[in-house]
Parts: C-alpha cells; structure tokens; sequence
C-alpha cells in the first residue's frame, strides 16, 4: 500500500486549512495501516509550501510546479495529479475537498484505472484495509465502506481532523515534468460580493440561518421584510457570522415575491443547499422537517428561535429552542453586541 | 448551433422519510420503488438552462439521458415533460444512491455515444453538479472523460455565450464566491448548481409534443444494470444522534438576546 497526499497551493503559495486538516488525516490512516505516505503538490511555486510541512513525515515530496499549473482547470489539474499519482505509484490517494479537487478527481481516478469517493468524512483502518464514512441522499443517512479497486481516491471534507500542525523545514522536492495538456479554458478571475457585503464567511464561528418566517406578516398583519433586512444584516456585521438559508426563503426570489436582496442560492443549507461547518448555528424563522434540516448536519451547538413550540429545525435537532419573535430578540442581541 | 445533453435522473421526493435497508444486492432504501419520485433537483437546473439556452440559438436540440426504473422514469416524466421541450434516451436500470458513479457513467456515457449523427464538437454535456441520492459529484466528470472531453466545469451558476462563440462560466469556490472561466468552445462539461432560472410552469403544449417521443424512448429503454461496483458497504445508518431540545418559553426577549451574546461570545 503506497499513500500520497495530493494538495494545490493558494493564490500565496501557501496550503489552505482545509488541505492541513486532511493532511492531518492522511497521516493518521497511514498509521493506522502502517505504511509511508507521500506528499504530492501542484502550484506556480511549491517550494515554501513544501517546506511549511516538510515536518509531517512523508517519505516523499513530488510536485508539479509552474504558471500553467497555477489556474484551478480542469485539464490542467488533473493532467498534474495523474502525473504525480503516477509517480508515486500510489495505490490511495488523499485530498482536500476543495472545489479544485472536487472538480477533478473522479476523472482522474478513471484515468489511473482507478475510483474515487467525494465527501468522505472519516477514515479508518482494520486488518490493512482502509475504509471510509460518508453521507448518502444528502446527508440523510451514513456509511462505511471500502473498495477493492486501486487506486482509490479519496476527497475529505473539512473538519476530518484537526489541522496538522508541525515544524517547517527545507523539503526535498521532487519535480515531476510535465508538459502542459492543451486546453481550450482559462481562468479569467473571480465574482463576489464587496468584501462588506459578502454574508457566507466558511471560517466563522457562527452560522445564522434565516427561515422564510422573515418575510411573513408578523403579529401586526403587516410584512416587514425592510425590518428583517436591516436586522439580519446588522447582527451579521456586529457578529462576523455566516448567513445562510432556507430553500423557501431563497426560492421566493425566483416566484416574485418580496424576499431579502442579500440572499442567494449560495446561501441555501440543507438538502438542495450546503452543509457547512461551523461551532454554532442560530436558526431563526425556520420551519420543516427532517430533509431542510441538513444543513445542521456538520454544526456543532445549535440554537434555534421560533414561534413554533414544534418547529422541525428545532426539536431533536436544536440544543436550545426559544419560542419567541426573532424581530424582537434579534433587535436586542443587535443592541448588545455593538 | 448546440447539442446539449442532460444527464439526470430521479430521486426520492425529499418529503419523504428514507430508511436503508440491506438489499440482495446491497443497500437499498425501504419500499423504494413506491417511493414518490422526481426529477433530480440539480439535473433539473441543468435541464432548464439548457432548454434556455437551446431557445437562444436556433436549430440546437436537448436530449435528456436518463438512468432509472423505467416504470418511475414513465411516471416523473410525466411532469418534467411539461416544462421544456427535449427528447428522451432512457436506460432501464437502478436510479439509488448507492449504485456506483462508474458503472453509471459508463451506462451513460455508451447511451450518449450511440446518439446517430452525433458530433461532438458541438456537444455541451449538461447535468447536476451533485445528485441527491449519491451525492458524490462524480458522474459528469466521468462520463466526461469516458467521451473525451477535458474541458470541465462543476458548480456552474451561470453560463454566457460570447458573440465569439466562446462560453463564459461562472462555477462557484469556496467562500461564496464564482470562479470566471473562458473556453473558447464546445464540447464542455458543466455540472450545474442551481443556475438563475425558476422552474418553468407547467405547458401542456410542450408536455404533448415531449410525450410523443418519452414512451417510444421508454419502450425501446436499454438495460442498464449498474450495481455498487466494487464496493462492499459495511453499514447505513440513519444517523442517532437526536438532541435533548431544552425548550424555552415565556421569557422576555431581553433576557434570550442576553443568553445568546453571552453563548455567541462564550
């Protein structure tokens, strides 16, 4: 069994926390299985992300390095990561779940004869025999398995383990040549929100989720979806949250109707949505059962305000559940927190 | 002028409650087969845009591969065939998560090759980005490969044609943001998230002339049985952990905006 860890540097050249975090668990498996591990890197320079791990004990560090390398492309990357899995003559293979990774992986488990599983989001060894866990029908119900094919591909999601953390060194970097595929793609830059106005912040501490309660007649018969816009956005901008949201809530733009500018579908949670990681979520003018509820799936303390003593979201599901009007104590945490 | 074949199938209803049980030939959901079915829903956006972008440029046809029961396929298509026009290829096979993406895209990927006439220089091979049965991701990029087409794209929200003739695709990154890609042309594969149009009304018009061609696809629906591959699951589970919810009433909003911050900060 021969394992490597595959990884692309940031923008900085540095590895993001996402690919320190599986690095963490690659090396725990290859503990656990007793076997080295590899190190596999491609960016427009490796060097100094090699050397910020070149403490992790891999027996091996290869890289693909260059500007061609440097664009999140398909061809290019997964060109780069059969090059290196190639080189390693690796029969497991890690990686971050990024949207890099994602985006390339199964192909390049097909190219090496091999599979590749996406979202697994724990590993484990019994007997030399690695296995993995993961979510089916969106987060609905979880399993363990293993495969027979090699090599297997693996995407771990974030959270798997705690971010690896150890001495920088001087690695010895292998290149790995490569001439670069042709390619019809290139990437011309990024779209998103003025940085004071981007609500989804994955490293935050707390996820606040809005309901579509928001933008129904309160108690006064009246809609407030002015009140609820500055209220949200508010507690976003004293508290550093994340926002994310209903299905219903966001859908409401598509049917016409008065919604709150701000939210997209990439705020959207739960099964048509995402499921993020986060220590704390408040959700506030939720409803549902079960199926909307993923998107709590991977939160760690959960806290919930609703006028609904049964509300979906919350019982089972939430830690603590108020039953309350969110306008009012929205407007008194925003008060606390300035 | 565009090809544009949609890969998707059909899901459990996300209403209903799902339970794994172990099947003859691995895992399976209870009752699956009277389950309430639809069309999966990111298939669904990729089916939608590319009606849309078919309407925008003439002579352009969508086909819909689909992968399913062909009893349920019969029964969802009744309703997808009312939103946007396309034409058919049904395979016969199992639609569940736990089938494998391989064996599905090699299914697929055979189903699309045998399109008479097709010519892949004008395909965009459209689908979900994600199912929301197996989830992995995986099918799209498979099938790509399996057809030869490296120019890839997953997450897609928006996709623009230049006057060019180039495509300009938003696929979304980390940190809500859309990465801007540029490929100067077909073929392509896009995996849609959820792309910018609402779900079109229902046209019974559309839905007539869709049906013509739905059941003689489902009648002449090739056998696709695909399996779990060569994986062996060693469990499914529903997860426990259920919370002991505390349920709190009657107190002042004062007071529960002063618990919060202090939890916030804690």
């Amino acid at each position: 069994m021969s394992t490597l860890f595959l990884a692309h540097t940031e923008a900085d050249g540095t590895l993001a926390k996402a690919a320190l975090e599986a690095l963490a668990a690659t090396i725990q498996l290859a503990t656990a299985l007793g076997t080295p591990f590899s190190v596999g890197l491609i960016g427009d320079n490796t060097g100094p992300a090699a050397d910020s791990i070149a403490g992790c004990g891999a027996a091996r560090f290869l890289a693909v390095t260059g500007t061609d390398f440097a664009q999140a492309r398909y061809a290019t990357d997964a060109a780069a990561a059969e090059a290196l899995c190639r080189a390693a003559a690796a029969t497991l293979v890690s990686v971050p779940a990024t949207s890099r990774w994602n985006r390339v992986l199964p192909g390049v488990a097909h190219r090496l004869g091999g599979r590749a599983d996406t979202h697994v989001t724990g590993l484990d060894a019994a007997n030399g025999i690695p296995s993995i866990s993961r979510w089916f029908y969106r987060q609905r119900m979880e399993a363990v398995l293993t495969r027979s094919t090699r090599p297997w591909l693996l995407a771990l999601e974030g959270g798997i383990a705690p971010a690896w953390q150890g001495a920088a060194g001087s690695a010895a970097v292998e290149a790995v040549a490569l001439t670069p595929p042709a390619t019809r793609s290139h990437v011309v830059g990024f779209e998103a929100p003025a940085a004071d106005q981007q609500t989804i912040r994955p490293d935050a501490e707390v996820l606040f989720v809005t309901g579509a309660g928001w933008t129904k007649k309160q108690a006064d018969g009246q809609v407030k979806v002015a009140a609820a816009e500055t209220l949200i956005l508010d507690f976003l901008r004293l508290s550093r949250a994340s926002l994310g949201s209903t299905k219903s809530l966001v859908d409401l733009g598509g049917e016409g109707q008065d919604i709150l500018p701000f939210l997209s579908h990439l705020n959207q949670v739960g099964q048509t949505g995402s499921t993020p990681r986060h220590a704390k979520g408040l959700a506030t003018c939720c409803h549902g059962e079960e199926p909307h509820t993923v998107g709590w799936r991977f939160i760690g303390e959960r806290r919930a305000i609703s006028l609904d003593a049964n509300c979906g979201w919350a019982r089972g599901k939430a830690d603590v559940l108020y039953i309350a009007d969110a306008f009012a104590v929205m407007a008194k945490v925003n008060a606390l927190l300035v | 002028m565009y090809t544009i074949i949609v890969c998707g199938s059909l899901v459990p209803d996300p209403l209903q409650t799902l339970e794994p049980i172990a099947g003859p030939n691995g895992p399976a959901l209870k009752n699956e087969m009277m389950l309430p079915s639809s069309l999966d829903p990111w298939a669904g956006h990729a089916l939608y845009e590319a009606a849309n972008l078919a309407a925008k440029h003439p002579g352009s046809k969508v086909w819909l591969v689909s992968l399913g029961p062909k009893a349920k396929l019969q029964q969802v298509m009744m309703t997808v065939a009312q939103k946007v026009p396309f034409e058919l290829i049904a395979l016969d096979g199992p639609a569940g998560g736990f089938t494998d993406a391989a064996e599905t895209a090699a299914a697929l990927a055979e189903a699309i090759g045998a399109i008479p006439g097709l010519d892949l220089a004008n395909v965009l091979l459209f689908g979900g980005w994600e199912s929301a049965s197996r989830g992995a991701g995986a099918t799209m990029q498979l099938v790509g490969e399996r057809l030869g087409i490296t120019e890839q794209f997953q997450g897609v929200d928006s996709l623009t044609i230049g006057t060019d003739g180039s495509l300009r695709i938003l696929e979304r990154v980390e940190g809500g943001k859309h990465q801007v890609s540029v490929c100067s042309a077909p073929p392509a594969v896009l995996g849609w998230a959820t792309g910018n149009l609402p779900e079109p009304r229902n046209n019974p018009q559309v839905g007539m002339a869709n049906m013509r061609g739905i059941m003689p696809a489902l009648q002449k629906a090739k056998a696709a049985p695909v399996g779990t591959g060569d994986i062996t699951f060693a469990s499914v589970s529903l997860p426990k952990q259920t919370r002991a919810t505390q349920v709190i009433k009657d107190q002042p909003p004062e007071q529960i905006a002063a618990e919060l911050v202090a939890w916030i900060r804690g």
